[in-house]
Order: structure tokens, then sequence, then C-alpha cells
């Protein structure tokens, strides 16, 4: 396992597979995410970029700040798409036509994950092509402007659900992405944040060398639509982490792993204080949000550890 | 001489990717196209061929993964009809800009609402606008040459553009007929192997394919699409004269038929030209001097052949198997515009036929003829052929 600051040289200067120049908004820690996921591989990596917010910074013609192959379709496609690269990749090598060992990388937000992307990625984890997904979920179509997506937690105000006068937001609760991923019984599936790079290294190195395909959904604070300083990113992701909101955990052929348990699970409160999206939660007649949200995030942590505790099999 | 086969129009789109052995074939089932990826699977099945085939959950999916394997560096095969091509419009419409060559059998049949799993024209009329090469095909044995064509013209360097090979549902997809099917070491030599030139999988040479591309440069691009269109009409004769090579078959843009002395001809696509070749025989027979134009390059279109053929001629009816509702038909459109440039223009006439699978008979066909040749015509409106009343 390298250091962090071999991580980081991995991820920098001219060798690295994201290089400077893209348009990344201040603060934002997609960039970090996606260069640390390469850096853990040892062989070359060929990217699919569903729509959003990596492929419209890192690509305007005739600039690319892609360093490695890197191809984009459309919305809803990167886990197809990666599905054909797969295929082609396996039949070229078959054929003699190619020699060169290679990983594949799709990776999208979480609109074109857990909403418009969904059956395609469900589809490719069925047909166990070896490749990896990686979802940087900022909780909402963030390249447009904070929509919600299934990916929007419960009481964020978003442009298309906004808080006003009989409304707090969204009402529902956030698809659990990773769970369903683990149902295809894939033989790895990981929630990360970009605020732990070591443990997010170790994930990107597990998928790309599990038996078949592999999911990593990667938490990431947006700070133009969460909208916090921009000094603020890591900061935002840590406290999901440890007031049980986005916890740390791996599922590994079926079995359930906490990497991170907070001694002391701060409350959600501090998560979500600073946040444009919840200010409405802490005005007068809202507080029934933030109960029912501390004893949602509250059962669910006590479920994922009676899940790890339990041994089962996922 | 090939071996004669007694197959669908839809084995023999399989036959024709028997030979090619494609290094992917991605598809999802849709009547009446199933038969193809069916029968293409069992070669699989069998070790007949090595392909690598990918059976998705989507249509969206099937063009997105062949476009995944095509940008890759492979050679990647694909096939649908009606609403699965609705439903990967999306991604039809993108692949041409990427300037993928992939080739494609679409298998005519109408498009919901309401639902109907017969033969029309209305699924291709709805993409002739983003820039895939049309081929039509009358027939079974059609249908494999076509195919075979497509992939040349397609991967040629001056076009680089995706094709679709059309045939109709079921009338040629589920109907045996007897097709010569040329020898296998022949047919693979002329269709050859895709280069890796554009291959992203070519790793030591790092590609960014489908970048987004703003004002500044977008207009460009599609141009450039344009000008490999334009590209087509050479590169398509130089294949078909290669393919002659080994069919002894001629590949023009258009079939003409009986047309060098007739008073009226008749314009229509796929299958309905057998039935129609069938008219003008009978009229003939008759004395009465009709022909028959039956297109098969339909994009790119070339306005300048048709108007050299029939610009002798003094009545012309097209017949579409599909509307383009309040407006003109597709494909009288495109004559209407074809023979705009002649000093002296021929009297038209649009007719609808056979939507939703409706039979077209020879006796129908025949009644169009007498109908030009008696100048009795209706320019404002199109008429219809077997409507109830």
């Amino acid at each position: 396992m390298p250091t962090l600051q071999e991580i980081a040289l991995k991820t920098t200067g001219a060798d690295a597979r994201i290089v400077s120049g893209h348009r990344m908004c201040s603060g934002c820690g997609i960039g970090s995410i996606v260069k640390t996921v390469l850096a853990a591989s040892d062989k070359p990596v060929v990217v699919v970029s569903a729509t959003g917010c990596l492929e419209v910074v890192t690509t305007i013609y005739p600039f690319t700040a892609w360093n490695t192959p890197w191809m984009h379709l459309t919305f809803e496609n990167a886990a197809s798409v990666a599905s054909g690269i797969e295929a082609a990749y396996k039949v070229l090598k078959r054929r003699g036509k190619i020699d060169e060992e290679v990983n594949i990388l799709a990776v999208g937000g979480d609109g074109g994950t857990y909403d418009i992307g969904f059956q395609a990625l469900s589809g490719a984890l069925e047909r166990r092509h070896k490749f990896m997904y990686l979802v940087y979920d900022n909780e909402g179509y963030m390249n447009t402007g904070n929509q919600r997506s299934g990916a929007t937690p419960f009481g964020a105000n978003t442009t298309t659900v906004p808080a006003g006068k009989v409304s707090f937001g969204k009402p529902q609760w956030r698809k659990n992405l990773v769970e369903i991923a683990a149902a295809h019984r894939i033989s790895y599936v990981a929630q990360a944040a970009v605020n732990n790079t070591m443990d997010l290294y170790k994930k990107a190195q597990k998928g790309f060398s599990a038996d078949g395909p592999a999911v990593l959904a990667v938490l990431q604070p947006c700070p133009s639509n969460w909208s916090f300083d921009s000094s603020l990113t890591i900061q935002y992701s840590k406290l999901a982490v440890e007031t049980n909101f986005w916890p740390l955990y791996e599922i590994e052929n079926g079995i359930v792993h906490i990497n991170t348990k907070p001694s002391n699970r701060k409350p959600i409160e501090d998560f979500l204080k600073g946040q444009t999206r919840f200010r409405h939660l802490f005005r007068p007649g809202n507080e029934h949000v933030i109960v029912e949200m501390q004893k949602m995030i509250d059962d669910e942590w006590a479920r994922l550890l009676k899940l790890e505790e339990s041994g089962i099999q996922f | 001489m090939g071996v004669r086969k007694a197959i669908t129009g839809a084995q023999a789109a399989a036959e024709a990717m028997r030979q090619i052995n494609p290094d992917v074939v991605v598809a999802y089932p849709i009547t009446p196209q199933t038969p193809i990826v069916e029968e293409f699977a069992k070669y699989v099945a069998d070790g007949i061929v090595d392909t690598e085939m990918v059976p998705v959950e989507s249509e969206h999916s099937a063009m997105s993964a062949t476009v995944g394997a095509e940008t890759a560096g492979a050679r990647a095969m694909s096939a649908t009809s009606s609403q699965g091509l609705a439903l990967m419009w999306e991604v039809v419409a993108a692949t041409p800009g990427l300037r993928l060559p992939i080739v494609m059998s679409l298998v005519n049949r109408a498009l919901s609402a309401p639902i109907n799993i017969h033969c029309d024209h209305s699924d291709v009329m709805g993409v002739t606008t983003v820039g895939w090469i049309q081929i039509f095909s009358e027939n079974a044995q059609e249908v494999y040459e076509n195919t075979l064509l497509a992939i040349r013209v397609a991967e040629d360097n001056r076009v680089q553009l995706p094709v679709m090979v059309n045939q109709d549902g079921f009338i040629t997809s589920h109907a045996v007929e007897p097709v010569e099917i040329f020898d296998d070491a022949l047919v693979q030599k002329f269709v050859g192997v895709r280069s890796l030139d554009r291959a992203l999988l070519d790793v030591e040479h790092a590609k960014s394919v489908g970048p987004l591309v703003l004002p500044d440069y977008y207009f460009e691009f599609k141009r450039a699409q344009e000008e490999a269109m334009s590209k087509v009409f050479e590169v398509y004769h130089e294949v078909g004269t290669e393919l002659s090579a080994i069919t002894g078959k001629q590949y023009p843009f258009f079939e003409t038929y009986r047309i060098d002395d007739a008073k009226a001809v008749v314009v229509v696509l796929n299958s309905a030209a057998g039935t129609a070749k069938a008219a003008v025989d009978a009229m003939r027979a008759q004395g009465k001097k009709v022909g028959l134009l039956k297109p098969i390059l339909f994009r790119p279109f070339p306005y300048a052949e048709v108007r050299e053929a029939l610009k002798d001629i003094p009545v012309i009816g097209v017949l579409d198997r599909s509307m383009d509702f309040g407006a003109c038909a597709p494909v009288y459109s495109e004559f209407r515009n074809a023979l705009w440039e002649l000093e002296r223009r021929p009297a038209m006439q649009s007719y609808i036929y056979g939507l939703g699978g409706r039979d077209i008979m020879t006796t129908e066909i025949e009644a169009v003829f007498e109908e030009l040749l008696s100048g009795k015509l209706d320019p404002e409106h199109q008429r219809y052929i077997g409507l109830r009343g």
C-alpha cells in the first residue's frame, strides 16, 4: 500500500491520468476522487464518462484533460458503453489484435447512475462484464444547478422539489445504491468518501482486481449547489461520515465490512448546518424533519451493524 | 458461383454476419428482427463464428454497447426494428457524429400507436435526418449482398459512417426464398478486417472521444459529417464494382425496370418493388408503356442520377409506406426535390400504401398505372391505396 504522499505523486504531474487545465469548480472533489481511483490501477485504464460534471469540465473541445483513453456517449449508458468496450477487449485479445492488459472504468454522477443510468448499470452488472463503475455522488443534478435525483437526501431543498410554505423539500429517502448493486451478487461493492483518500484508494484497488464487475460509490459534497465555502468540501465529507449519514463500508463477496465506526457519532445537525440546501430545516415548524432524519440515520446504522455482525452473505 | 439456400430475409442477414464474423454483435430481441440475432446466436453457440455476443437489456443499451465496442476498435454490428429503433434513437443520432462505421440490420415495422408488428417504413423514415447511410433491399438476396456491401462502404476512410440495411418486416424477414450465398473465403477476403487506426484500446495513443463541443466548433463537426456523406457515392460505386467480381451483379444507387420508353413510372421501396415489377409486366403485356424505379441507396440520396433517369418520363407516381403527417410523404418529397431542376417537370402523384403491414396487390399497382396514364392526378393531395372506404 503506497503512502498518501506516493498516491499524491501519482495523481499529479505530466504522467497523471487526468492533467491540470480542467474546469472543475473551485473546491470540487470530483478530480480528487477520479485521480485517486485511476492511480489505483496498475494497468492502463480506459474510461467512459456519463454526461455530467466530469465530462463537461474535462473535455471542452479542442482541449482534453485526459491522459488516458476516454470516451463519452450520452447520459444514461456509461455502463452499456463499458459493456461494449469490454466485449471488444475480450475478442480483440482473443483474436491477437491487441496484447496490452487494461482496466475499464465507467464513471457517472448520481443522476447518471441512480436515475437515468440505472437500467444500464443493472444490465451490465447482471452480465458480469469485467469493469468498475464509479459514481461520484453529489446528491442531485449539480451540473445543471441542483435538481432532485434518486440520491438526493430527505429534507433537501432542490430546484425541482423546493422547500416552500407547504413543503420541506424532498419528502423521500434516497435509494441505497450499494445494496442494490450487491443484490446483483457481484464480488465487490463499496462506499467511500472524498475525505478519506487511503480508504478510497484501497477500495479502488479491490474494485479493479475484482472477479467481474465492481461498484464504487463515493460521496462528493458540491460547494456550488450545497452552497458552502469551497474550502470546506473535505470537512463536509468528513462530517457525513462522522454523523453516519454516509458510512464507509464495503461488501466483499457478499460479506459486509464497515471500514470506519465513529466512536461518538455526531448529531446530523453538524452536517446540515451551513449548507444552503438544508437551511430551511432550522426554521420553526421543520424541527420534525431533522428528528425524522436523525432517526432514519440511526436505524440505518443499526441495520448496517447487524448486517456486519451477522456475517451473513449478502 | 455460390450455394443456393432456401432461407428467409432474416437468415440472409445472419448469413452475411456469419461470413463477416464481426468482433462484436450486440442486440435485444424485437419482432420481426429477432430471427436475425437468434440465427446468429446459434452460430456463436456452435463455434461457427467466434464473435463476442452481448445480449443486452434494451435497445438503448444495444446501440450504446455497439458504439462502445466500435469505438474500442471492434467491428460491431446490431439489428433492430420499429420501437427498438425508436428507443435507441438518441444513440443512433449520436453515432454518425462519432464517425463510427457500424452496420445494423433494420427490419422495417410500423411504429406505435396503435401497436402493430407488421411492415411499414415509419421506423426508418424517422431517422433519415440523423446521418446514417440508408440502403434498402427488395428481397433476401439483396439483404445478404447489401449487408456485405455496407461493411466496406461504412469503413472506407473517406466515409467512416454507420449504415442501416433495411428489409421489410415479415414480408422479407420471414419469407423463405432461394438465396445464393457466395464462397466464404471470397467474401471474407472482400470484407477484410477493420483497421485499429482509431481504436480507443490502442492505449499507447490515448484519445478523448465524444467531448463537449460548444458553438465555436460544433458546426464544423457537422459540416465534416456532410462531407463524408457526399463521398458515399464514389465509395459505394467502387465497393459495388469489387463485390460484382464475386457476385456477378451490379450495385446501382437505384434499380430501373422497363422505364426507357415509359409514359408512367412508379417509385417504390423494398419488397413492394417486386410486386410492382409484376404489375409492370402485366401492363406491358397489354401494350401499356409503364416502368418502375426502385430506390436502393436512400441516404445519401442520389438526386442527380434520379433526375437523369427520370428526365423523359411524363408522369410519376411515388408510393410511400409511411406518412409525414401534415406534409408530403418522405419518398415522394425526395423525388419532387430531385426533379425540380428539370426544364420539363413531370406530373407527379403521391400515394400511401401498406401501413401496418396491409398487403399491396399487383392489381392495385396496375390501377395506379391506369390513373397515372389517364392524367387524372391531384398533386395537392396524397392518395391512399387499399384503405377501407
